[in-house]
């Protein structure tokens, strides 16, 4: 267990920096205005100009820029264009909320998945599993915009369930645990959109898988000692289906992140995706090129964990 | 013990829903404490039949059309799921052909085998205790060293051995081996038939041993049934059909065995008989 | 449905092709996937021909009329107006060839560039497919929507840029999939008898690898179809799309979103329209893919 963890380690360094490399040349490359203001702007007089050039080192080889980019990245003396702080800050400042969204997202995807998979897997070809696979279509289907928008008209309006930001301001809570349980509405409902469509792939993924592990002689097995079928389901058959879904949680990241980007948007929730939005809107591009390595670097990390994880839930990966 | 009348079971093809027939009318019987043989070659019937007994084809695509399963009083085509689950494994035990698939390779043996005795024998306190002298009994060597061993860790023989552990630690009634020995090396074949017929003796179980390999069944079987095309050709006591067999497809099997001391430069195939 | 197929393949029925098309056939999703998608296309492409030729039906979806703004559905506007007073039916039909062009050619560009890097990646083997699937690896983890805003945002959004960027981005499930045939195929016999014939390189690749990679490919993309429509809906959504007065169906919900509590029609319709459309793509990629894995 031990050599695969520094082996995946390993590989995820080399990872980080092509990362690096293409969060860089991504911003850099692509053709446009590197100044915030426009190139022909009358105001802007040339020592300013020259300035910015300096600080954000446009005048030296690309080769350097990217160097001096990522050093100063980490050093923090990247700053933003908007306010001139430290890009890094900015982007701490907006973790913990991301986090507690996506990991919420990636649990609420795992379980309704996992449920949902099993059961498409037990009743496969029935008329209720074949309707049950049309409503996760729809899931993966549906802009996120969208259903956020509709979900937030019939909540408000009709359930009063209060959903912007992360927190309802201006209230006195009667106690600590209404005032998580207040955090959590409003953490729940764009979790719950991001989930939609992890629970809809993971749920077919699992479906698929598990119908074939219930064609091994093992299930057959397994049966043949008078187990419960669900004991022979969600003991014997999910174990060996499990591991391609727990590494596929590697593959929601990039999603969710993405999603993430509209829906904190329209729940005004504090996110990195938010964060993104604006830079984007403000042409900021030293908060580009750090919001899109390090999120790709979270990415990096998520994929690692689930690795790991699925090493440890099935035995026979620890030996690739 | 067990009786099988007149069984027909069919499979229904997944494009058109005709249905294929798989046993045409078997009728069988067993003896405590006896053991039967059912020899034929692939596509006999004789594996659907074994695994027909406690229901355990999946029902689409099997189809039951017709006949009766006694297991001790027990009507096994209408026995409710919960008297089958009761059954399987406690009463009948059963032995794949593929040991190193048959055995789920993301648990421990001992997780294995410890499954089956808390399922079907609650009293049993010392489970580990209990998993290592049925290990030890099935002939595996330092059998509490191999206790925390994942099936793709033993060998061939080790993993069937580990598998008659498994059935037989729930102490069934009567144990069903579906061509235990074919995926075996010959020369473990010898000692693990050895090895059932001795835990048979002493557990004073049943035993239905199914096969396509006549020569094996001498010593091991009071009876034989052979099987051909979903029916019962012969049936009868093992000596008695070996040195006078009646049917035609019998006499075939017979004669293509090889037997030392045989100066025939071409063996026989059934088709030319 | 029996006889539908007979028709299709004609009486041999046992040929590849015809036992590829009854597994596609048996999904219950296909044959209405099929027929929204082919729906969705002639809307499409009917909409775009009728307008070259100047005749725009219902009416002009540009055409502003600030006395009927924001009109629910009725008998002149079937689907409402949006705030401009635009027939939003008539912007929503000049909106599916938006969708369908975005679709097919960022799906065109990313399986170009997908099938080639696979292809040599699978084909050569060695540092060279190492150097690249790394870089595939690394490029997976970025968020593919948060990228695209990224170099939309730089670029300046236009359709033409919009395409060829999510393009750029959505390449890799391609390049993975060619890159498993092909490290597959490579070893089969015959492959390795051309070589021994000594065929060059691409030829083997063009006559004999490729059309064995054939159906994944074509389900890679059918599947990217609906994933571009999403992007570009998300992009317009957010003010990064196909510019107004252009419309497309993200255009309509984002103009319509401070409206959203009393002109629902303005967020309902382009929203099902969207729906729709990748559902259908999404039914018929799935029974794509099951008929195809079915041969194997």
């Amino acid at each position: 267990m031990g050599s695969f963890i520094i082996r995946r380690l390993g590989l995820s360094l080399v990872l980080l920096f092509i990362i690096s490399i293409i969060s860089f040349f991504i911003v850099t490359l692509t053709p446009g205005s590197p100044y915030p203001w426009g190139e022909l702007n009358p105001k802007i007089s040339a020592e300013v100009k020259a300035n910015f050039r300096k600080k954000f080192h446009l005048d030296r080889p690309l080769h350097e820029q990217y160097a001096l980019t990522m050093c100063d990245l980490f050093t923090g003396n990247l700053r933003s264009i908007k306010d001139d702080r430290p890009v890094m800050l900015r982007i701490m400042e907006r973790l913990p909320a991301t986090l507690a969204l996506n990991v919420t997202s990636i649990l609420i995807s795992l379980s309704f998945g996992t449920l949902l998979g099993v059961a498409a897997a037990r009743y496969a070809g029935s008329w209720q599993e074949i309707t049950g696979s049309f409503v996760t279509f729809i899931f993966i289907a549906l802009p996120g915009f969208w259903i956020s928008y509709l979900l937030a008209i019939v909540l408000v309006t009709t359930f009063g369930v209060p959903i912007l930001g992360t927190q309802s301001y201006g209230i006195d809570f009667p106690n600590p645990a209404a005032e998580w349980l207040d955090r959590l509405w409003h953490l729940l409902i764009p979790a719950t959109v991001l989930a939609l469509g992890g629970i809809a792939a993971q749920s077919r993924y699992l479906r698929a898988t598990m119908i074939g592990t219930m064609r091994e002689d093992y299930i057959r097995t397994a049966r043949s000692k008078g187990l419960r079928e669900e004991v022979v389901l969600y003991k014997h058959a999910l174990r060996n289906s499990i591991r391609p879904i727990i590494s596929g949680i590697g593959m929601l990241l990039p999603a969710l992140i993405s999603g993430a980007v509209i829906v904190e948007n329209i729940f005004a929730y504090p996110g990195m995706g938010r964060l993104g939005y604006e830079a984007v809107l403000e042409r900021d591009y030293p908060t580009l090129v750090a919001l899109n390595f390090v999120v790709a670097a979270l990415v990096l990390l998520g994929n690692l964990i689930s690795d790991i994880l699925s090493a440890a839930v099935d035995p026979r990966v620890r030996l690739e | 013990m067990l009786k099988i009348e007149h069984l027909q079971l069919g499979f229904t093809s997944p494009t058109d829903g005709a249905i294929t027939p798989a046993l045409k009318g078997v009728s069988l019987e067993l003896a405590k404490g006896e053991t039967l043989a059912i020899v034929g070659e692939s596509g006999s019937g004789k594996s659907v039949t074994a695994l027909a007994i406690t229901r355990l084809l999946p029902t689409p695509p099997a189809v039951y059309q017709g006949g009766r399963i006694l297991f001790e009083g027990h009507d096994m085509l209408t026995a409710t799921d919960a008297e089958l689950r009761k059954i399987r494994g406690g009463r009948i035990a059963y032995v794949f052909q593929e040991p190193s698939t048959s055995l789920n390779p993301v648990y421990t043996i001992r997780s294995q085998i410890a499954e089956m005795i808390t399922l079907h024998r609650p009293d049993v306190t010392d489970i580990d205790g209990e998993i290592i002298r049925w290990l030890d009994a099935v002939g595996i060597i330092d059998p509490k060293g191999r206790l925390h061993a994942y099936p793709h860790q033993l060998s061939g023989g080790m993993q069937q051995r580990v598998m008659i552990a498994m059935a037989l630690s729930a102490r069934p009634d009567l144990l069903i081996a579906d061509e235990p020995t074919t995926a075996l090396d010959v020369t473990i074949q010898k000692q693990i038939l050895d090895k059932l017929r001795e835990l048979q003796r002493d557990l004073g179980m049943a035993v239905l041993l199914i096969t396509h390999n006549f020569a094996i069944i001498k010593g091991l079987a009071r009876h034989v049934a052979v099987m051909y095309r979903g029916e019962v050709v012969e049936y009868g006591e093992t000596e008695q059909v070996l040195r006078n067999p009646v049917h035609p497809y019998t006499k075939a099997l017979i004669a293509c065995i090889p037997r030392l001391g045989d100066h025939r430069r071409r063996l026989p195939t059934i088709g030319e008989l | 449905m029996r006889s539908l197929i007979t028709l299709l393949t004609g009486s041999e029925k046992n040929r590849p092709a015809s036992r590829f098309l009854r597994r596609f056939l048996s999904n219950p999703f296909a044959l209405p996937a099929v027929v929204m998608i082919l729906l969705f296309v002639l809307i499409a492409l009917g909409t775009a021909l009728l307008s070259s030729f100047g005749h725009q039906w219902p009416c002009d979806p540009n055409l502003t009329n600030l006395e009927q703004k924001l009109l629910p559905p009725s008998s002149l506007h079937w689907l409402g107006t949006d705030n401009l007073g635009r027939d939003v039916l008539s912007r929503m039909l000049h909106g599916a060839y938006i969708s369908l062009t975005v679709g097919v050619v960022a799906v065109s560009v990313s399986l170009g560039i997908g099938v080639l890097v696979g292809a040599i990646s699978g084909y050569f083997g060695g540092l060279t497919d190492q150097i690249l699937m790394r870089s595939v690896d690394a490029l997976l983890c970025f968020p593919t929507f948060f990228l695209i805003l990224t170099v939309v945002a730089i670029l300046g959004p236009s359709l033409i840029n919009i395409v060829v960027i999510i393009g750029l981005v959505s390449w890799t499930g391609t390049a993975r999939l060619v890159r498993a045939e092909f490290l597959t195929l490579r070893e089969a016999e015959y492959v390795k008898g051309a070589r021994v014939l000594g065929q060059q390189s691409w030829k083997i690749i063009m006559h004999h690898i490729l059309p064995n990679a054939a159906a994944p490919i074509l389900v890679t993309a059918v599947l990217g179809i609906p994933d571009a429509i999403l992007s570009e809906a998300g992009l317009s959504f957010l003010g990064f799309g196909v510019q107004p007065p252009q419309a497309t169906w993200g255009n309509i919900i984002a103009d319509g979103k401070t409206y959203l509590l009393y002109a629902w029609w303005l967020n309902l319709f382009p929203g099902l329209a969207i729906l729709i459309a990748s559902l259908s793509f999404y039914l018929a990629g799935d029974a794509l893919r099951e008929a195809a894995e079915g041969r194997d």
